[in-house]
């Protein structure tokens, strides 16, 4: 029915992550359609992203292969200030928020016993060696407020414990803008456990 | 398709799509469920944290025509607080969970399995008892109800019971502990034998209530090379949880 280009095409798109068979064929016919030019640098987009693209060797974030990312080469972020995300993404959930001037540390997963996820799989090494040679004065713990972030966490400040450096959790509550009457009990019961003073 | 109720306990989550999650339960009355929990990953969800593993809850389902329910209301009955805030107490969670995850069959209620999993969870969010050995009885008491209970009053190859040489092995595959003469797998410490007996014999809340005896970390390892060995596959929670 289709050629092979367009076949191997569909399918590849097919790949992608909420991506069904309908909607391959419709962005294939669509890439068909439109200029060269434009599908072409789509197509140099990808290769450009796969080919100079690596992980930061400091935190481990996305960065230029061979180079530490934006964030590590950034002279105004205060490297004595590390917050611990799961994810990449996360970063840019926290950078949105603009409360944040220290750097990161990119653990790459959460541990989760049922997967077989231990602390072997995440870099958890680098993140002491960081801690312990670098002059950092706090850690801030930013793993999902999930069980295995929950889990994360609380390993963390373990081995972190005996260290010289300040640990912290980021606070866990209700979501402004939301009503108190479906909150659920962890979520308020913990909100009221870090009330603080006004 | 019909709205059901029951109460269950939280096995594990797997990510669907961008905000969604399968949720795995015990429930009492109907088994092993999978169900969608539908934008469960935003902040601004109604199921907040109700559907985190571990979590006893009481359910309004969906069933509908597909393999998978939906969950409709959610109320907790109990989050198990103190497991939850304790790396040691939450990995041997992590480690009963994944035993009645391997056994439990969907949509086959086994409401003994349930309260078992139920009352073993209470006793380990209790901050006067002693985690160690809950988990590893737990695992005795799931055999037992498996009807695979280890043998433990005579040896299991020959049948000789232990006023002759006593037994000091511990085979799975032969059903239970070895006299002498039949020894092969592993051994097992006089004490170790008398303590799986107590634990099988009607004596589990005594023991847990005691401190644990040295020969506790030795139960241990036999419970769980013993689930292991019903359930055909190795326990990934185990051994993750002792890096822990």
């Amino acid at each position: 029915m289709y050629t092979a280009s367009l076949r191997a095409l569909v399918d590849e798109l097919g790949k992608l992550p909420g991506v069904g068979p309908k909607s391959a064929q419709r962005i294939a016919f669509y890439l068909l359609r439109i200029p060269s030019e434009d599908a072409l640098r789509l197509a140099e987009a990808i290769i450009a992203v796969k080919e100079r693209t690596a992980f930061c060797p400091r935190c481990f974030n996305v960065a230029e292969v061979d180079e530490l990312c934006e964030i590590c080469s950034d002279p105004s972020r205060d490297a004595g200030t590390i917050c611990v995300v799961e994810d990449p993404r996360d970063i840019a959930a926290v950078e949105r928020t603009r409360r944040f001037g220290g750097t990161y540390h990119v653990l790459h997963g959460a541990l989760n016993p049922l997967e077989g996820v231990g602390p072997e799989q995440l870099r958890i090494q680098e993140l002491v060696s960081r801690v312990k040679e670098d002059s950092v004065r706090e850690v801030i713990l930013c793993t999902n407020p999930n069980l295995e972030g929950e889990a994360t966490a609380m390993y963390l400040a373990r081995l972190l414990g005996p260290l010289d450096v300040r640990v912290s959790r980021i606070a866990s509550g209700l979501p402004v803008g939301g009503d108190l009457e479906y909150a659920d009990e962890l979520t308020l019961g913990r909100a009221l456990e870090g009330r603080h003073d006004v | 398709m019909s709205l059901f109720r029951d109460t269950g306990i939280v096995l594990r989550t797997y990510r669907l799509g961008e905000a969604d999650r399968i949720v795995v339960m015990l429930t009492e009355a109907h088994g092993k469920v999978r169900a969608v929990a539908k934008g469960v990953r935003r902040t601004s969800s109604k199921f907040g944290a109700r559907l985190e593993p571990l979590s006893h809850v009481a359910l309004l389902l969906w069933r509908g025509r597909g393999e998978l329910d939906i969950v409709n209301q959610v109320e907790v009955v109990d989050q198990f607080w103190t497991i939850r805030e304790d790396l040691e107490r939450l990995s041997r969670a992590f480690s009963m969970l994944e035993v009645v995850d391997q056994l439990a069959q969907d949509q086959h209620p086994d409401p003994r399995l349930y309260r078992m999993l139920l009352r073993a969870l209470g006793v380990l969010a209790e901050r006067s008892s002693n985690p160690i050995l809950v988990a590893p009885a737990f695992f005795l008491k799931v055999l037992a109800l498996e009807g695979a209970a280890p043998i433990l009053d005579v040896c299991a190859a020959c049948g000789r019971p232990e006023a002759e040489g006593g037994l000091v092995a511990f085979d799975l595959h032969e059903g239970g502990a070895l006299c002498r003469s039949c020894r092969r797998g592993r051994s097992m410490s006089a004490p170790a034998l008398a303590l799986m007996r107590r634990i099988l014999g009607g004596e589990l809340g005594r023991v847990l209530r005691e401190p644990a005896p040295p020969c506790a970390e030795e139960v241990g390892q036999l419970a769980t090379e013993a689930i292991e060995s019903h359930l055909d596959r190795r326990l990934r929670s185990v051994r993750t949880g002792a890096a822990l």
